[in-house]
């Protein structure tokens, strides 16, 4: 119907709310020379006093780095990366490591609460420890007294690498290679800080473990590591969030996520992702290029991700699940949003080893405004995974006539007893279904954000309740001025 | 309560209402009647305020306002609701929230107190049972799987719950069996109160044995070409609407009620 652009100027008068997540924190900091070279990581590793064979395995990730080249086979576009032109480490200025939160600098803990992460004791969410990831390095890990009571084990990883050195020597890169691929490999070589996480056989986690990561300064990538051990049969749910100033340019993010899970052991990884997506004429923005994966090891191990994009002004994310041990389980449930011209290009691969492993996949993307969002998917089934079953839904909801959704799915099956499917519908939020709503009473941006959480159900109830309730006003406000 | 004055609306360049009038006052019902293509939904549709539905001349007053100057959702809390032809389908939206959702937007603009989970759920316990609508059609996405009587009985329910000041119903008896159009009467007949006031839009008689108007509107070629009571329904029934098509170049004054 030829009225559908006044639907358009209609909400975007109403919509009015911007990135609140854009502010600036004033702190002094310590940042490595600009450019990227050996004596960039070098410095890296001295600031954080690293064991010599870290240091090999850094300088041995920059040496592939500088041989490979960039992917281009993304549905995204962008100008060049200029790598030297950008710090590669930088860290609030401290006197000494705090011991406690009243030794963190106010800035700091007004900053979290600011973005809605007190981490004051008192404060906090009852039943989730943070670990507070500020630009480079680690500021704080909460509940971690707590934790040792049960064995569990969370902290930066920079202090993992000096108080587990055997446990990071064990699993660091074994699930992401150093020269895994282009990002994943300049992650290795330059990576500052991120969460460590390692929870000890037979025990449930007692609360759930969340990361908060906030790029800061300008002009800085922010090259995170995580990595989790699960022990067999443990189990732990895990939540990861992130924002990002507004500024002109743009800046990368590559980070690298590595999951273990052994015999019977369950790892919940779920994430928020809201980093700066850029104004509406797309300029700034991060550019979120990351590597995460999760090894199956063990036999009926699982591991999920949960995924709710809707910053960053570009998304280049494949979590992965290589389903090795017999029995075990790969989920991964997504919603992807663009805005403007935000462009993502996400999905997941499941590799499947083991006898009868089974994999879930429930990816729903939504695009409004002049957004790309593609979704690229993985199923390959080897020899060995007899019985191996894999479910695939794609939906794609589009919002106006000027963004587009692609579905790019790849199925490999070597294994004639395996069983596939896959299913993809693409949809609008039509004239009609907005004129329904509207004639019952409720405003054109509540009926999108009714009609797009409608969509998204299937995913959201797979994320841990509070966040479930933030993803879903996160989902609302990514969406506000884009009716269509 | 509602005034239409000479109201013409084009559709994509097309006339379609051409000065057409028509007074409904609190307490009334109206049936309008006509055959296929003479505009009853087209004025069901400004009425609400659906756009691509453009007014070329007229005004339309409805409780002292001027109705075409307000937004589609604020009709809908100014207490004028429709019940559509063709309820559209909302994949994953739970009616039951939905519901909600409508009601507590509708009482917020009253300035009433929005309704939580649990009152609000006693409130449907009540008003579900009259309409006939069972409690798994409400777990449901709202429309989704719903057959073409479920959809009419569920927008007669969201009616009931709304509790509108003008309740239009677009053709609500069409694709209903004859129990299901008793059930659906039953609900309308409910909503009859001398504040409120209904306008019921059909081609055929049939509801009008359950739903008795106090007035009957023929219209035809987008003008109100005869008006009565009850009564023109039935001659219509026998008659047809042959004998109250308006010759088209003729500018006859519709009659006024």
């Amino acid at each position: 119907m030829a009225s559908a652009p006044n639907t358009i100027e209609t909400v975007r008068a109403v919509a009015g709310d911007k990135y609140k997540y854009g502010f600036v924190t004033d702190i002094e900091t310590e940042t490595a020379p600009k450019g990227l070279n050996e004596d960039t990581i070098r410095f890296i590793s001295a600031k954080k006093s690293e064991p010599q064979w870290l240091l090999d395995w850094r300088l041995r990730a920059f040496r592939s780095w500088t041989q490979m080249e960039e992917p281009n086979w993304a549905k995204i576009g962008y100008p060049p990366i200029d790598y030297q032109d950008a710090y590669y480490y930088s860290a609030p200025k401290v006197k000494q490591t705090p011991k406690s939160l009243d030794e963190i600098d106010p800035e700091l803990l007004k900053t979290y609460e600011k973005l809605g992460i007190p981490l004051r004791e008192q404060e906090r969410l009852a039943g989730v420890a943070v670990d507070a990831v500020f630009d480079s390095v680690s500021v704080a890990t909460t509940f971690r007294k707590k934790l040792e009571e049960y064995g569990v084990i969370f902290c930066s990883i920079s202090d993992a690498v000096q108080k587990h050195p055997e446990l990071i020597r064990k699993y660091l890169g074994s699930v992401v290679p150093y020269a895994d691929n282009f990002f994943a490999t300049l992650n290795s070589a330059v990576f500052t800080d991120g969460s460590f996480a390692y929870i000890p056989e037979g025990v449930r986690c007692p609360m759930e473990l969340s990361t908060y990561f906030r790029i800061n300064a300008a002009q800085t990538g922010q090259f995170e590591r995580t990595l989790i051990i699960a022990e067999r049969g443990s189990y732990v749910s895990y939540l990861e969030g992130c924002t990002a100033p507004m500024r002109d340019e743009n800046q990368l993010h590559a980070a690298v996520v590595e999951l273990v899970a052994l015999d019977d052991a369950e790892i919940k990884y779920s994430t928020v992702q809201n980093w700066y997506p850029g104004d509406e004429n797309g300029k700034g923005g991060i550019y979120n290029f990351v590597t995460k994966r999760g090894a199956c090891r063990g036999r009926n191990s699982k591991i999920s991700w949960t995924q709710v994009e809707t910053g960053s002004a570009i998304t280049w994310k494949y979590p992965s699940c290589i389903l090795q041990g017999d029995n075990s389980v790969g989920k991964f449930y997504s919603i992807a949003i663009t805005n403007n011209r935000q462009q993502a290009d996400t999905g997941t691969k499941m590799i499947h080893i083991g006898k009868n492993t089974r994999s879930t996949i429930i990816s729903k993307g939504i695009s409004a405004g002049k957004a790309q969002n593609t979704y690229r998917g993985l199923v390959r089934i080897l020899p060995t995974a007899a019985q191996a079953r894999n479910h695939t839904q794609c939906d794609s909801l589009l919002i106006g006539d000027k963004c587009g959704a692609h579905t790019v799915p790849y199925i490999e099956s070597r294994n004639r007893s395996a069983r596939v499917e896959h299913e993809a519908t693409t949809s609008k939020i039509s004239e009609d279904q907005l004129f329904y709503c509207r004639q019952r009473g409720l405003s054109a941006e509540d009926a999108v954000s009714l009609i797009v959480n409608g969509f998204c159900k299937e995913v959201l109830q797979e994320l841990p309740m509070e966040f479930a309730v933030e993803a879903q006003k996160l989902v609302s406000i990514s969406l506000e001025g884009s009716v269509g | 309560m509602l005034e239409i004055k000479n109201l013409h609306v084009t559709v994509d360049g097309k006339a379609i209402l051409k000065g057409l009038d028509l007074s409904v006052g609190a307490g009334e019902v109206h049936a309008i009647m006509g055959p296929n293509g003479s505009g009853k939904s087209t004025l069901a549709y400004v009425l609400a305020g659906r756009e691509g539905y453009e007014v070329t001349d007229g005004a339309v007053l409805y409780e002292g306002l001027n109705l075409l100057d307000l937004a589609p959702e604020e009709r809908a809390r100014e207490g004028i609701f429709l019940a559509f032809q063709y309820p559209v389908e909302i994949p994953g939206v739970g009616s039951n929230s939905f519901l909600k959702s409508a009601v507590n937007a509708v009482r917020k603009h009253r300035g009433l107190p929005e309704y939580d989970a649990m009152e609000f759920l006693k409130l449907i316990r009540e008003k579900r049972d009259l309409i006939g609508v069972g409690e798994d059609m409400l777990k449901r996405s709202l429309n989704v799987g719903f057959s073409g009587g479920e959809k009419k009985r569920a927008e007669v329910l969201q009616m009931t719950l709304l509790e509108p000041r003008l309740a239009i119903l677009d053709e609500t008896d069409s694709g209903l069996d004859i129990d299901a159009l008793k059930v659906v009467a039953k609900g309308i007949n409910a909503l009859r109160s001398p504040e409120r006031a209904i306008l019921m839009i059909t081609h055929y008689q049939r509801l009008l044995d359950y739903v008795v108007p106090d007035f009957v509107h023929v219209l035809s070629d987008g003008r109100i070409a005869a008006s009565g009571g009850k009564e023109l329904a039935l001659t219509l029934e026998q008659e047809g609407y042959v004998s109250h098509r308006r010759p088209a170049a003729e500018p006859a004054t519709a009659p006024r009620v």
